[in-house]
């Protein structure tokens, strides 16, 4: 019996021993933070301030603009510059609140006074939730309060929190892990009162012992909650190969995990639940790993959400080397930025600088079949085939062949000896597809 | 930051393996068995390996200069190809026949089917094929100066299985016997399979199912006799066929259960063409065969998607 994993995966070089002991520091912002109305999957939200208005810290400054939709909250207080696009870490123009920070750091009333979460009826956890803005940490951006509010509470068995940090470079969750523990696990027995027959397992990757260790320690007294070791392999962290780590049940591409029984958050989404509830905190910061070969300091941050990523940068030392590639987030799954002039977000979760861009330094030669994408894709589908349905654009071939099975995570393509960009193909056929399916 | 920073799709890091370390892994797992069959029958060996490796990556550098296609030959699969053809001809052929099969194996199997990745079946063992039709006595007189066989008493094992006769198991796991080139030294074709299994160049699932099948079908076919079934796997091209042409990625199934119906067939085609055909070897064609099918196969075996297995 080896440790809970799945079947597939890669073993990317993990870079966290960059940032990995590197304690988070708090970052204060300088000049404007900019709120994007869409850092989530879903409507985006409706903003509530104008051009001029003073605003506080804490206080809801867009609203969500439909059941699946996000609040956004003012990280500073100051005053309201503009309401306008603006661009932000995935290439995208999006409507932003443009707020002026005074430095003052005055804060709406109450924040941060206690309370008591046992005290709390399921539906007051779940709006506190919504109005605090928290949406899926580890890089989706789901609303939280939609995942928290599965068709039936009583059929939910497991509740995991998502301490994999599969994705190589990133160390935010580790942090958190190793620096708010007792925070990490009072957030997981909130989300526990919602869920009366589940019990809370926290999954970590083998690589960060030290997190194993102190987690196991502080829960041994907890009779609901476990810590189950992971095999470290990428992607580990993602949600269907966790489940099935965890549980040993399979989720595939038209389930929930609630379909599963199963309700997965990432470390820091139990974190900002725990704040929002028993500090009456919404969600207003983020923890960013800045770090590649291209940082002079690589290190985390505690940032304020609408922070300047050049800020952030800057702290870190700026650059050692002139980068080739930044990632927002971190190489396997992470976007490329070609500007730096863009805000945090609620999804952001490190800066990655490369001095050299691997993709570009190998070009793509013919397949060869070798099998490889086969063996390490999680889905157990076949990349070597759906690539081929990709290039003559068959939408069909490439549905019938369960490409949207597909998660993204990358496997293939980073393994295939012939350096072909197979994710990159599959993730324009499954807009294809998912294009199609609309109009049917 | 005034440096345009490239931008791509994720991922954005790749695996250090690339095509060219596979082909050349390939290449230097057959090195042992050249190097035996250089010792065994003489130099003249080598003059044979050499000449065929520079036919097959010649052909496709004039083939691609001709066509103006992307020059492609430090990619190794050429020099594989040329190993495998190579090491598949009797010790004593004349240059030309050899030479002959590798521009027939590069332009005729290879490039004119697109190039790597597009044959339909192993290059070295159609040429190798072609070959043994056409010029059937050049390619089956195994005799050997250096060894002392002649065309007479140098029947290799499988005839002498053949035929009736004895043969000696602890001299074909050494390779003291007529044949190929680099068929005949049982030792160190292993020696090669075990790199590449180390290597991860290959997985043990076709040869082992492939040699297994073998040896069930001429134990059952064969008269329940264990030491003509161990003379058997040992005998003839069995043990290169299974490790380094049976497991060419372009041509075997690349589905887990493919790879076991492919290893299934390829065992029974060979033990068929064995006990029964018009020649003792059936390797090749069995190989050649199996390529075939292995389309068909592959659209079968298809696995089921990670959760929809019940569907």
């Amino acid at each position: 019996m080896g440790l809970a994993t799945f079947k597939g995966g890669v073993h990317p070089y993990e870079g966290k021993e960059l940032s990995a002991s590197k304690p988070v520091q708090m970052l204060m912002p300088k000049g404007e933070l900019v709120f994007p109305l869409s850092q989530h999957i879903g409507a985006p939200a409706n903003p509530l301030v104008k051009k001029g208005d003073q605003v506080l810290a804490g206080q809801i400054i867009a609203e969500a603009g439909g059941f699946i939709s996000a609040n956004v909250i003012c990280s500073v207080s100051g005053t309201v510059k503009a309401v306008e696009p603006r661009r932000v870490a995935n290439g995208a123009m999006v409507n932003s609140i443009v707020v002026e920070n005074d430095g003052e750091y005055r804060t709406i009333e109450g924040l941060g006074s206690d309370r008591d979460y046992t005290a709390l009826s399921k539906e007051e956890i779940r709006q506190i939730v919504k109005d605090a803005g928290i949406v899926g940490l580890g890089g989706a951006g789901f609303p939280t309060h939609v995942k928290l509010t599965p068709k039936e509470d009583a059929k939910i068995d497991y509740v995991i929190v998502n301490g994999a940090e599969c994705e190589p470079y990133l160390t935010s969750d580790y942090r958190l892990m190793l620096e708010e523990p007792e925070k990490l696990i009072g957030g997981l027995k909130v989300v526990l009162q919602l869920f009366e027959n589940a019990k809370g397992v926290i999954g970590i990757e083998d690589n960060k012992p030290e997190a194993i260790a102190k987690l196991t320690e502080l829960v041994k007294n907890e009779p609901k909650i476990s810590v189950c070791p992971l095999k470290t392999k990428y992607p580990q962290g993602g949600e269907r190969s966790l489940i099935y780590a965890v549980t040993g049940r399979k989720v595939n591409s038209s389930m929930l995990p609630a379909d599963a029984g199963c309700i997965v958050d990432n470390v820091d989404t139990v974190i900002s639940i725990y704040m929002a509830v028993c500090k009456t905190t919404p969600l207003m910061r983020k923890i960013i790993t800045v770090t590649g070969d291209a940082v002079a300091e690589p290190q985390n941050f505690h940032v304020k959400l609408g922070t300047n990523y050049e800020e952030i940068l800057e702290a870190a030392g700026g650059f050692k080397t002139e980068p080739e590639k930044i990632i927002n987030g971190g190489p396997m799954m992470g976007q490329a930025m070609f500007d730096l002039h863009v805000p945090v977000m609620k999804n952001s979760s490190a800066l990655t600088c490369m001095s050299k861009d691997e993709v570009a330094a190998s070009a793509p030669t013919p397949c060869i079949r070798c099998g490889r994408c086969v063996s390490v894709c999680p889905s157990n589908i076949v990349p070597v085939l759906m690539m081929k349905a990709a290039e003559r654009n068959d939408a069909e071939s490439f549905e019938k062949l369960n490409g949207m099975e597909c998660v993204e995570c990358g496997s293939c393509a980073f393994i295939c000896p012939a350096k072909r960009p197979l994710t990159q193909a599959f993730k324009e056929m499954r807009k294809v597809v998912a294009a199609n399916r609309r109009k049917k | 930051m005034n440096n345009l920073l490239h931008v791509s799709s994720s991922p954005h890091v790749r695996d250090k393996v690339t095509t060219k370390n596979l082909m050349f892994d390939v290449a230097i797992a057959m090195i042992p068995a050249s190097l035996y069959g250089i010792w065994q029958f003489g130099i003249y060996t080598a003059l044979v390996i050499v000449a065929t490796v520079a036919a097959c990556v010649l052909s496709e550098y004039v083939w691609e200069k001709g066509m103006h296609k992307p020059i492609t030959i430090t990619d190794g699969s050429a020099v594989v190809t040329g190993m495998i053809l190579a090491l598949n001809m009797p010790p004593e052929i004349p240059l030309w026949i050899p030479v002959l099969g590798g521009v027939f194996a590069i332009i005729v199997v290879k490039q004119l089917f697109g190039g790597l990745g597009q044959n339909f079946m192993n290059p070295a063992l159609a040429a190798r094929c072609f070959l043994l039709i056409s010029f059937a006595g050049f390619m089956n007189n195994f005799s050997s100066a250096k060894l002392g066989f002649d065309s007479v008493s140098g029947a290799t094992p499988l005839a002498a299985m053949r035929a009736g006769n004895e043969v000696d198991l602890a001299a074909m796991i050494v390779g003291k016997i007529p044949g190929t080139i680099g068929e005949v030294s049982v030792i160190a074709l292993l020696i090669g399979a075990v790199y590449m299994l180390v290597r991860k160049v290959i997985s043990p699932r076709i040869p082992l199912i492939y040699i297994g099948t073998v040896a069930v079908f001429v134990f059952l076919f064969g008269g329940f006799d264990l030491t003509y079934t161990i003379s058997q796997i040992c005998a003839g091209g069995l043990i290169f066929g299974a490790f380094f042409m049976a497991t060419d990625y372009v041509t075997s199934p690349i589905t887990k259960k493919g790879q076991i119906i492919y290893g299934i067939l390829l065992g029974v085609l060979t033990g068929i063409f064995r006990l029964w055909g018009g020649s003792p070897e059936g390797v090749s064609y069995a190989i050649i065969l199996g390529n075939l099918f292995m389309p068909m196969i592959e659209k079968m075996t298809l696995p089921k998607a990670f959760g929809k297995e019940g569907k």
